[in-house]
């Protein structure tokens, strides 16, 4: 077997390796027969071995990729981000996976694999340590000749500066900056990125006068009663904070936690020296509709947004009534707006009704509702939600004056009629309330939705006879 | 008062509120600007405070001055805490200054309610509003609007915000009332009615992509969000008798009706001048931290409420998390077969997360999972192994022993008198 010598132009140059890798890999070089290095790194990456000694001086060109080979898309994200590890080994670890993709296609589908596992968990560290370098970052400001200058000092765990700067660059566009590292800078002034070699810090980091204001924020948006050092420094270790200039306040901060806390905690409560203005006093002789919004006599009216009032022309002489609000209804806080809503206004219009003339509410007044994960299903009212919410019905069609009342299903006639009704037995008559307000019953817009579709549309002409008797009576008048 | 003495108030003000999140933004940036500013989904945390917690946005307070006298509140008016209130120009000089340092994603700006709830919106709009039109400022905002406040105004400002949110505060109508009298809990759910009404809306008519400038180009993102992504609530817990059953009622009815993307739990804190009726006590950080672990379930793993927060009393376990509190109670369910069983069972293992159960799922196509595989998927198996069957373990009698909830609570811990020295 020949060795092959495979020399990449820098630490973080994806790039080559994946031009020389695509190239081995068309020759059929395997993984062990490569040793992988950095130009100026001496020897760094090579395998030591015993029969490693005598390496072949010059070897033919690796000649460009021919023959595509297909690897998951998956597997060029992690290259990406595990090449950038400060681990030698990482250039023949990331190989040697791509030559088994290809001769070991079941591998793909195994993220249990050990060479995987490896790989991936140098990518995560990678990752992190990009993350870290986008929070942790500080610049501070230079006046300079041509504006502000703002720089800083970072010092990365891997060769992760050109994989971040574009991060930068999009975020700090309208600023002329520099991020230097002890390896490498990179320079953004406006137009493009510029890298270069790295810096000492001492040649760096300066005081910036905005700091003080920065220390202030952090000293006082930290609450002593909830010291929690362990949480912290999971997400924060120790050897990031001497780039932080917030890092020098946590020792004294948290000494003096306990003792704020404590102090707090015995200081009897004090005399307030300002007094609110005096509310103004409740109105009685609320309309029912401002009562029923505080109305608390059943369990969902906790979990409603609102109370849905019914609307309409306070003169109407017609008074149509809905069931409950639904979801749309119970978010708009108006009746008849939802899917059924939107049904109810084809029918009038087909039935010669302006819904403007009408006046339109709901025998219950909260939306009942179960949760089904993340959606609210309709649930229909029972006994006791009917029974709770009759005196605000009651008071409506009291308020409003109407002669004529249209329920619109079962759960509306039961509260009109203080009986049940069936409907389809009962279905375009009007009976006869005790007041001697005339209702009729026909079918709840949401009932015809949910019919089988065959069934709709004969359902959906004997509805629109029904509401066509309401224009039929109201010009009779 | 010096800027930096108002800074010093308003931000003590501001550290109650658990929010800090400043993720979920349509992704934008600022090339072929002459603003800073970018938001690419995920929020970061640019430092942590040593209560743990996540500094990335300016947090702050437009004034501190209030009306009103909500009893667990630090600003309330009968409170005698220092005041301050900031112009709107010295917050937006503040967020550019922080920003261009790179301490902070962007705002998250709340405010006492002066003279009206209309006028404090304004003015706290009016903040996000010269930064996004005069600074082509293209960070984050987070606006907390004030429940009474017109529609007109939350309209305008969720064009400006990337997230707004409204306080539910205690998750009872009872609670609110008897700790903030002045506070209308219908008010606060037709408030967020209106905003999902509004996201769902802004949603529904996504603008239709801007013609390309030049072939090969894309389309220049936008410096300001159409109307905000999402909404989000804090309830405050331990303030009132409320129990964590009605607390995670209350949450995944707000999850349900609302589509907030987050509730925040804020354990209830002592605040410097108490009012004389709430008593004093410690913040229940662990009540609070299990929370946020049962909110996850309900969110994440499709638990409902009443499953998590099952036990006779109503309350979570506070030694053990509620999943594994779950399994102990409903060990009927397991020992579940890693090797088949579906996505929804697995996600109900104590110690499988969502990504391992996705690891597991594509897994399965290829091999047996055996225990080092666990090991491998960095799950912990201990927590792992007792619920489960792999093609080398079966859990036998352990999951009937009386003892493995004893075996996999935490050990009872001495307390220390350097528990909260510093490190």
């Amino acid at each position: 077997m020949s060795w092959h010598d495979a020399t990449l132009a820098h630490a973080a140059d994806v790039q080559g390796w994946r031009d020389t890798a695509r190239g081995l890999l068309a020759r059929r070089v395997p993984p062990e027969a490569v040793a992988w290095r950095v130009a100026g790194d001496a020897g760094a990456g090579a395998p030591a071995g015993l029969f490693d000694a005598p390496q072949p001086a010059a070897q033919p060109p690796i000649p460009p990729a021919s023959p595509a080979h297909q690897v998951p898309a998956a597997f060029i994200t992690l290259a990406e981000h595990a090449l950038l590890h400060s681990e030698p080994q990482r250039f023949a670890l990331l190989y040697r996976l791509l030559w088994r993709l290809v001769q070991e296609p079941a591998l793909r589908h195994d993220s249990l694999d050990p060479d995987r596992v490896a790989a991936e968990a140098l990518a995560r560290q990678v990752r992190r340590d990009m993350h870290k370098m986008k929070a942790f970052v500080r610049f501070t400001e230079r006046p300079t000749a041509h504006g502000p200058r703002f720089v800083a000092w970072f010092e990365p765990e891997h060769h992760i500066v050109d994989a971040v700067a574009p991060f930068f660059m999009r975020r700090f566009t309208g600023m002329h900056w520099s991020i230097v590292t002890p390896r490498r800078s990179v320079r953004w002034d406006g137009r493009a990125l510029a890298f270069g070699p790295g810096a000492r810090r001492d040649e760096v980091v300066a005081e910036d006068a905005q700091e003080a204001l920065w220390l202030t924020y952090y000293e006082h948006i930290f609450n002593p009663a909830r010291l929690k050092l362990d949480a912290m420094q999971s997400e924060m270790p120790r050897k990031y904070w001497h780039n932080l200039p917030e890092a020098r306040l946590i020792a004294p901060l948290a000494a003096q936690a306990r003792q704020r806390t404590d102090t707090m905690l015995s200081q009897p409560a004090s005399v307030p020296q300002r007094r609110r203005p005096a509310l103004p006093a409740l109105v009685d002789g609320r309309s029912a509709r401002d009562a029923a919004a505080g109305c608390l006599d059943c369990p969902h009216a906790r979990h409603a947004t609102q109370t849905v009032w019914g609307e309409g022309p306070a003169t109407a002489s017609v008074m149509l009534v809905g069931e409950q609000p639904g979801d749309q209804e119970d978010l708009a806080g108006r009746p008849f707006v939802g899917p059924a809503g939107q049904l109810l206004d084809r029918a009038l219009a087909d039935a010669g009704l302006d819904r403007g003339t009408l006046y339109l509410t709901n025998a219950v007044k909260h939306f009942r509702f179960e949760l089904r994960g993340k959606r609210r299903l309709h649930k229909s009212p029972g006994q006791r939600e009917l029974q709770a919410c009759s005196r605000w019905l009651e008071q409506e069609v009291a308020e409003v004056g109407a002669r004529r009342l249209v329920a619109l299903g079962a759960s509306a006639a039961q509260s009109l009629l203080s009986e049940r009704v069936a409907v389809s037995e009962y279905r375009g008559r009007w009976l006869e309330r005790p007041d001697g307000r005339q209702v009729l019953v026909t079918w709840h817009p949401a009932a015809l939705l949910r019919l089988p579709p065959e069934a709709q549309a004969p359902a959906y002409r004997q509805w629109v006879d029904d509401l066509a008797q309401i224009a039929r009576v109201s010009q009779a008048h | 008062m010096e800027l930096k003495q108002k800074l010093a108030v308003l931000a003590d003000a501001a550290k109650y509120d658990a929010s800090c999140a400043s993720s979920g933004a349509a992704p934008r940036n600022s090339l072929g600007s002459q603003g800073v500013g970018s938001t690419e989904g995920m929020g970061i945390c640019h430092s942590y405070a040593p209560d743990g917690r996540c500094i990335s946005l300016l947090k702050v307070l437009l004034t501190n001055f209030c009306l009103y006298d909500c009893l667990y509140c630090v600003n309330r008016v009968s409170s005698n805490v220092p005041r301050a209130r900031f112009s709107v120009d010295e917050v937006v000089q503040l967020t550019l200054d922080f920003y261009r340092r790179n301490y902070i994603e962007g705002l998250f700006l709340s405010s006492g309610i002066i003279r009206s709830a209309d006028y404090t919106m304004e003015q706290v709009t009016e903040v996000a509003r010269v930064l996004r039109e005069e600074h082509d400022f293209r960070g984050y905002i987070h606006l907390k609007t004030i429940p009474d406040a017109s529609p007109e105004l939350l309209a305008r400002a969720g064009r400006y915000a990337d997230r707004l949110s409204i306080n539910l505060e205690l998750p009872t109508v009872e609670g609110l009332q008897a700790l903030a009298p002045e506070k209308d809990a219908s008010g606060i759910r037709r408030s967020m009615a209106r905003l999902r009404l509004l996201i769902d809306g802004a949603r529904d008519e996504s603008r239709p992509t801007a013609p390309r400038a030049a072939a090969g180009l894309p389309p220049k993102p936008s410096a300001a969000p159409p109307f905000a992504r999402s909404q989000s609530t804090q309830i405050i817990v331990g303030a009132d008798p409320a129990d964590d059953r009605t607390i995670l009622q209350t949450s995944g009815a707000m999850y349900a009706s609302y589509g907030l993307r987050r509730v925040y739990y804020s354990a209830f804190s002592p605040i410097p001048d108490a009012a004389r009726t709430l008593p004093l006590q410690a913040p229940p950080l662990e009540r609070e931290h299990r929370l946020y672990q049962a909110d996850w379930l309900m969110r994440f793993y499709g638990f409902e409420a009443d499953e998590i927060a099952g036990a006779p009393g109503g309350m979570l376990d506070l030694d053990v998390d509620p999943k594994l509190a779950w399994a102990l109670r409903h060990r009927e369910r397991f020992p579940v077969d890693v090797n088949r069983a579906p996505r929804e069972l697995l996600l109900r293992v104590p110690g499988l997360g969502v990504k391992a159960v996705e690891r597991i799922l594509a897994s399965r196509r290829s091999r047996r999972l055996r225990t080092d595989d666990l090991a491998r998927m960095r799950v912990p198996a201990a927590k792992v192994l007792p619920f489960v069957v792999l093609a080398d373990h079966r859990p036998g009698r352990a999951l009937e022993a009386s003892s493995l909830a004893a075996r996999l609570r935490p050990p009872p811990r001495q307390a220390s008198l350097f528990d909260t020295a510093p490190p």
